[in-house]
């Protein structure tokens, strides 16, 4: 299967993700921020009213802000009226799924160009109640009525994992390791320190020293949250908005000279529930959605230069990189203890801290794992840039697979 | 959840009645209403063995608000005898005891309360077989 028309991305912009520097803004803000960004980064001849419509990636402002309609709302507050403007709502991947919306919109041939963006503003709520607003994405009547929470849900998935394929927490941990240095790489992220800098920052203040990562990823200071899952290996709770524009091919070359093509997209569903799945070690929806993409991209495992993958825990950083076909099914600890998925491994794997360090304001995630492939294949990321990369990957996931997509993007 | 919400629900999560299809036999818990193996709409209640092994567990140290006075608790996904797998608490064991592979068997108890003049849920849990 092929796109009618080829899309490209002409433009991305963000702020960054955090849990503070938002406290004083609503979505409302925190939209337009990234969304002038996406706008100014067009290189030449753009404006405003050339935005067809609005594909906006959202997970809860219902809860979060009592805030619904965000589409329209958007829309009125950045002044694109009467223009079209939807929301789209798949749990964590809202926003990438928002792409592929888009994409597909430019594909039929009813529009040229269209903005996707994802917006989440969680902060406003206190953290028990934004447990409870993300276990939405779950089944209420039989997995949150179990009193399962998401850290729960993956943890199951990791100690299945364990025992199956014989992984081990050193290997979740050499994930959040590598990510969070990454993370120091990228101004856009919510936390740029390196867990070796944490580790003497915290011990500093209680008298302690920390002989290396590991020594502090072990201790009190990074406590359990849900065996064997620890504070580390989950993602932060942030606010933040990100936004990609869209064109058709041939009209891309009007606004730039290097526009970055969609070459492969893929998405599927999976049962809501955990228990519903015939195994807990792997996403099928991930590996669907990805060899939907990569055929559509005529492309291979082998070929891809970079990927940013969902990485809410770092099991499921893990579990990505297998069932994406970058290392057998069981290896996927393995290579990251390696070094393989490093900065400067030979499959780098989010260069931009992922999830865990770059922060996860659910409904934003997906547009800001376009923005990182626009800047990564133009060159622009700056010093967490992957040096010639060509060929890159995204892989955006709702709650504990029920949506996964993935899209492939080159030059 | 609703008053109404949660008694449609009893009967299931009273007595652990999931749904058969009479036309290819595979089993689900949630029940549903269409087979999503052969898509006939031939589905019967049906009732789940209550026995098992655990599949995958953790303990929850950061549980949900209304589970707050239960932490921290262990859950996991339990294979059945009759080969369907189901989500639940663990409970009558300690966190070092659990073990993939335990065999354990549904047991009769208090969910949550909602609030404190909120209904009061039941359903089911695990624990470990005595043999």
């Amino acid at each position: 299967m092929n796109l009618s028309r080829d899309v490209a991305l002409i433009g991305a912009g963000m702020t960054r993700f955090h849990n503070k520097i938002h406290a004083d803004k609503t979505s409302r803000e925190i939209f337009l921020e990234a969304t002038l960004e996406a706008i100014n980064s067009v290189d030449k001849n753009f404006e405003f009213k050339d935005i067809e419509a609005l594909f906006l990636g959202t997970f809860s402002g219902d809860s979060f802000e009592n805030q619904a309609h965000m589409a329209a709302l958007m829309a009125d507050w950045l002044g694109i009226n009467p223009k079209p403007a939807i929301r789209i709502e798949d749990a964590c991947a809202s926003s990438g799924v928002a792409i592929s919306m888009g994409a597909m919109a430019i594909a039929s041939g009813l529009y040229d160009i269209v903005m996707v963006g994802g917006v989440e503003k969680m902060t406003s709520l206190d953290t028990n109640k934004v447990t409870d607003t993300l276990a939405m994405a779950a089944d209420n009547l039989f997995e949150v009525s179990a009193g399962f929470t998401f850290p729960g849900l993956y943890a199951s998935i990791a100690t299945a994992h364990f025992a199956k394929h014989g992984s081990r927490w050193d290997q979740l941990a050499a994930v959040s390791i590598k990510n969070h240095y990454n993370g120091s790489l990228n101004p856009k992220a919510h936390f740029q320190t390196s867990v070796l800098d944490v580790a003497k920052k915290m011990g500093e203040s209680r008298g302690l020293t920390f002989k290396d990562e590991m020594e502090f990823l072990r201790s009190p200071l990074n406590p359990v949250v849900a065996y064997p899952l620890r504070l580390f290996d989950c993602c932060p709770i942030s606010d933040g908005a990100a936004v990609v524009i869209l064109a058709e091919a041939k009209k891309a070359k009007r606004f730039t000279d290097t526009p970055i093509f969609l070459k492969g997209l893929g998405q599927a569903s999976d049962t809501m529930c955990l228990s519903n799945r015939e195994d807990l070690t792997s996403l099928k929806g991930t590996k669907i959605a990805a060899q939907q993409a990569y055929k559509m991209a005529g492309v291979k495992p082998k070929d891809i230069d970079l990927a940013v993958v969902h990485d809410c825990f770092t099991i499921a950083e893990i579990l990505a990189t297998e069932d994406l076909g970058f290392f057998p099914k069981g290896e996927g600890g393995v290579a990251a203890e390696e070094g393989r998925t490093a900065i400067n491994g030979d499959k780098p794997v989010n260069p931009d801290g992922g999830l865990k360090a770059k922060g996860h304001p659910v409904g934003a995630t997906g547009a800001a794992m376009a923005y990182e492939m626009f800047k990564q294949l133009r060159g622009e990321a700056g010093k967490h840039q992957i040096a010639d990369a060509e060929i890159g990957l995204s892989h955006n996931v709702g709650a504990s697979g029920a949506t996964v997509t993935v899209q492939i993007y080159g030059k | 959840m609703s008053v109404p919400r949660y008694w449609r629900e009893e009967k299931y999560r009273y007595r652990l009645i999931g749904s058969r299809c009479s036309k290819c036999g595979e089993i689900f818990f949630p029940r549903r209403l269409v087979c999503s193996k052969c898509r006939s709409r031939q589905l019967r209640d049906y009732k789940l063995s209550e026995k098992g092994r655990i599949v995958s567990w953790t303990i929850i140290r950061n549980p949900p608000k209304e589970y707050e006075k239960y932490a921290p608790y262990a859950v996991g996904l339990i294979e059945l005898d009759d080969g369907l797998k189901i989500i639940s608490q663990l409970v009558d064991l300690e966190p070092e005891e659990i073990k993939t592979g335990m065999r354990v068997e549904a047991t009769f108890r208090k969910i949550r309360e909602e609030g404190s003049s909120g209904i009061i849920e039941y359903g089911y849990k695990f624990r470990p077989v005595i043999e």
